[in-house]
């Protein structure tokens, strides 16, 4: 394919046909040019006159109880400034978020997994820190450890945590376990359903951890001076979120701490909560000096990450014409060594793509010894997807229908109940549906010797607060300043909304995104929202400008305000009195006319649109090795309105990417005494450019009508398909259906040869 | 401890610095010449972020001890530029929208300067392979295969 085909074949639209002026147009990323330079500050590239390196020592152990932590000889070492262990940090209440974020920090009288942080050294260089760090001598009293879901939710498991009783079972358990809380969505009578049904299918799966596998390992550089204040330098998805967390941790007060957001060099849910950051702010507090720490690549898979493994059992009920009625799920998701929330996200996901008179969908979050979950990229949903998804594919085939046209039969439309409850708003998921079928790739025919599957995925995206402040410059250029970090191109989405809004050419505007101390709270990036809630910030800020422009005129023009319309980036004179004047005009005299400029929101976003994608895949697999081959992949996804569609067709990309990584190679391997086997890039393979074809996009727009521009929000739900997309193309390439991911090598060549004898 | 010192070309200026010997050329890099645009992902040669090309060959900065760069010649993502312009594919990365977070970018565009140096006329196949030492957990490598097979068009049909 050449490039210029290659270019005509990806994207319906995003070219403006909304009649925008820049909303929908494709700017250089105002960031973009210090990126390929090499000048962009990531966490990182900080270096201070006197700093220190941090290094932390980490336990060997799954599980085991701590006897004893011995500094004196690491404190003697040549360059160690200050060593800090558990006991120098507050005591963690006995239970509860609190708690598992201050114990995740640093471990306390216990380690819950191999990896688990237990004591810090600052020293003048990075050796002497990670020889004096290898000098601390702990003494470790072990505990049997468990280390899957079927082990810890067994009756004899070894037991986690001794105050953790499972909620929502009636009555309260009086043992405590390792099934955290266990969730049920019902509706309507599912054995009367399953008994009406034509067609019944009931299969298991499992899928495994998997990291995030940022190419940026955690950093941060954190100076602490002698009146107690800290300045944090660090990598997040959100540095107000940095700013508390960090303040929790240490038992001090918020405005104790301010935090400089770096670039951040990926994150996809794993920078949303914090490791590193109190353990510098105390090691920089002893040394009187500022402290780096960079985490090895090691010690990221080891110890942050990972989204969970789950075991899923679903058994679907439908009719001969392709009506699926009735569904039930049984879910169990890793949770990491403490609770989390990842089995109630996968109920209210699994059967979200379909209509069904009759669920019931229970899940169980489950703990055991392993790093603490942490979201990635629509949190959940894609284990859950592989399940459903798979067992609708067995559906179509068995009804012989086109595998698209039942989900299109079977789809919800605004106004249906939710799994969860609400009733659906407007939703696009029947548009991205009609855009695959639509689609030059699956109207094409497939290859020989090919399979092809199709997926549906959802995910809720969400709203929270967030801040802008949006300052015209006296030469009608325009700031804004935003307090969401700029991951995959959100400052050229603020710098969008702003010139539509605003009328102003988009590179006349800088945005920013502020410290801690220059812009309001905003909540972490997560659940898609930066370019939905923190635009919605952006939006009203310049709306808010848009009148005090209007009213500098007419006081210029000695005429009503209600005269005065703003026209393209100009006021216009109704009565057609005045010339126009336009923003510099007005910007240029602001001083004569009442002062400077500039306008601040603050808001918590509602109204967030769900976001659903449809995709499709041809795939062949090499019957010797296994291998699976992804040979041609196309996805569709609705944006609500794409602000810039490079970058949207630029997210849809990358979680279609990331979901193949999970389907057929990434998987977190431990060893029967807890270690992580494969903690770095060698053997956790994540895909490379030689393993894909280009993805080709189709961006549908069914606008958010909560958000002035109609955004939904693009970050996530791209990765939920591939799982079953990739396990239903193989199951039609080879007529084998795998219910257990990845869909490695040895794994699918195995399911070959089991079904050859 | 003794540190040693090294003479060297990088990015077209002679430069030198002191060194511990079990020191990395990425580290000495970043830290003794403050040339940050080659980034540590990984440290174990697996990820790409540290590309540079050292007397013609694309390497690793992180799998160099710093002693041996002695009187090479090293040409890092901040040696793309001249003053008054950007290389092709630096261009052609933001105008393609080649990078979400970025932190990859310095060393893909290294990798791809080292193949286009060899093989200015590429296939998309070629560049995926050239590219294959270069993790990117953004971008799904679409259009990032895209801006150096366009970069390439520029560079062997210039304006």
């Amino acid at each position: 394919m050449s490039t210029t085909e290659a270019a005509a074949s990806t994207g319906t639209n995003g070219n403006g046909a909304s009649g925008y002026r820049w909303v929908g147009t494709r700017p250089v990323r105002h960031d973009g040019l210090d990126k390929v330079a090499g000048k962009a500050r990531y966490a990182a590239d900080l270096n201070l006159p006197g700093m220190l390196y941090g290094h932390i020592l980490r336990s060997p152990h799954p599980h085991a109880r701590i006897v004893s932590i011995d500094t004196s000889a690491a404190e003697a070492m040549p360059g160690v400034k200050a060593v800090v262990t558990g006991a120098d940090f507050p005591e963690a209440p006995p239970k509860g978020a609190t708690r598992n974020l201050m114990c995740t920090v640093i471990a306390r009288d216990t380690v819950l997994y191999s990896g688990h942080a237990v004591a810090a050294v600052a020293a003048s260089t990075r050796r002497e820190a990670k020889a004096a760090a290898e000098a601390i001598e702990v003494t470790y009293e072990l505990l049997p450890h468990v280390l899957n879901i079927s082990d810890a939710m067994a009756d004899d498991a070894p037991v986690l945590h001794d105050n953790l009783f499972t909620r929502g079972v009636e009555p309260r358990p009086t043992e405590p376990s390792n099934i955290a809380a266990r969730t049920v969505y019902e509706r309507g009578d599912v054995e009367q359903g399953f008994a009406e049904a034509d067609i019944v299918i009931e299969r298991e799966f499992s899928t495994q951890a998997v990291h995030q596998g940022y190419i940026e390992p955690h950093a941060c550089v954190v100076d602490c001076d002698q009146e107690g204040k800290a300045v944090i330098w660090a990598s997040s998805q959100g540095h107000f979120m940095v700013r508390s967390s960090t303040a929790t941790v240490l038992g001090w007060d918020t405005s104790r701490i301010k935090v400089i957001p770096a670039e951040i060099g990926g994150g996809f849910g794993g920078k949303t909560t914090i490791y590193i950051e109190p353990v510098a702010a105390l090691l920089s507090t002893k040394a009187g000096r500022p402290v780096k720490i960079v985490m090895s690549r090691e010690d990221v898979f080891r110890a942050t990450g990972p989204a969970p493994g789950a075991i899923i059992k679903m058994k679907v009920g439908a009719r001969n014409d392709g009506t699926i009625t009735t569904a039930k799920a049984w879910l169990a998701y890793e949770n990491g060594a403490f609770q989390g929330i990842a089995a109630m996200l996968g109920c209210m996901c699994v059967v979200s793509a379909y209509t069904l008179d009759h669920l019931y969908v229970e899940g169980f979050d489950v703990v055991l010894n392993r790093p603490v979950n942490v979201a990635y990229r629509a949190p959940s949903a894609p284990a859950a997807a592989f399940a459903m998804d798979s067992v609708v594919d067995e559906i179509a085939e068995r009804v012989g229908m086109d595998p698209l046209d039942l989900r299109i039969q079977n789809c919800p439309s605004q106004g249906d109940p939710t799994p969860y409850g609400p009733k659906w708003p407007m939703i696009g998921l029947r548009e991205c549906l009609g855009a695959i079928r639509d689609s030059d790739h699956y109207q094409s025919e497939l290859p020989e010797g090919q399979g092809r599957g199709v997926a549906s995925g959802f995910w809720f995206n969400i709203g929270e607060a967030s801040s802008a402040t949006v300052n015209l410059n006296e030469n009608g250029t325009a700031t804004v300043i935003t307090g969401s970090p700029d991951i995959g191109g959100s400052r050229a989405s603020m710098a969008l909304m702003a010139a539509e809004e605003l009328g102003l050419d988009v590179h006349l505007i800088q945005p920013v995104v502020g410290d801690t101390e220059v812009v309001g709270f905003t909540d972490v990036t997560e659940g898609s929202r930066a370019t939905f809630a923190t635009g919605m910030a952006v939006v009203e800020a310049c709306r808010d400008l848009k009148e005090q422009l209007r009213k500098r005129a007419a006081k210029t023009w000695d005429c009503d305000v209600e005269e005065v319309e703003w026209v393209d980036g100009s006021a216009v004179h109704g009565p057609g009195e005045q010339e126009p004047l336009t923003l510099a005009a007005i910007t240029g005299n602001a001083k004569r006319t009442g002062g400077p400029l500039g306008a601040t929101a603050s808001l918590n976003a509602r109204g967030a649109g769900p976001a659903f994608s449809v995709q499709v895949a041809d795939v062949s697999v090499d019957q010797e090795t296994g291998r699976v081959t992804v040979e041609r992949y196309t996805t569709a996804q609705d944006a609500g309105t794409a602000i810039h569609p490079s970058y949207v067709e630029g997210q849809m990309q990358g979680g279609v990417v990331q979901g193949i990584g999970w389907a057929l190679n990434e998987e977190y391997i431990y060893s029967d005494d807890g270690n992580l086997e494969n903690p770095g890039f060698l053997d956790y393979r994540i895909p490379v450019a030689s393993d894909l074809p280009m993805i080709e996009t189709c961006i549908v727009e069914v606008p958010n009508p909560s958000h002035p521009y109609g955004v939904r929000g693009v970050g996530e739900v791209g990765i939920v398909p591939p799982l079953p997309v990739m396990a239903n193309a193989v199951a039609d390439a080879t007529g084998v259906r795998i219910t257990d991911l990845p869909l490695s090598p040895p794994r699918v060549l195995e399911a070959l040869t089991a079904a050859e004898s | 401890m003794s540190r040693t010192h090294v003479n060297c070309e990088v990015n077209g200026d002679a430069v030198d610095f002191l060194t511990e010997d079990g020191e990395s050329l990425l580290n000495a890099l970043r830290d003794e010449l403050g040339l940050i645009g080659a980034k540590e992902g990984c440290g174990t040669g697996d990820c790409g972020a540290c590309s540079v090309i050292m007397d013609g060959r694309l390497q690793c900065a992180c799998l160099i001890f710093a002693p041996e760069a002695d009187g090479a010649s090293i040409t890092t993502c901040e040696g793309l530029a001249s003053a008054d312009e950007l290389h092709p594919l630096q261009q052609c990365f933001l105008e393609g929208a080649a990078l979400q977070c970025g932190i990859c970018t310095p060393g893909f565009l290294i990798a791809a300067k080292a193949l286009l140096d060899e093989n200015p006329d590429p296939t998309e196949t070629e560049v995926r392979y050239a590219l294959a030492g270069n993790l990117c957990r953004c971008t799904g490598y679409d259009k990032i295969v895209r801006s150096v097979l366009e970069a390439a068009v520029q560079i062997r049909t210039p304006a």
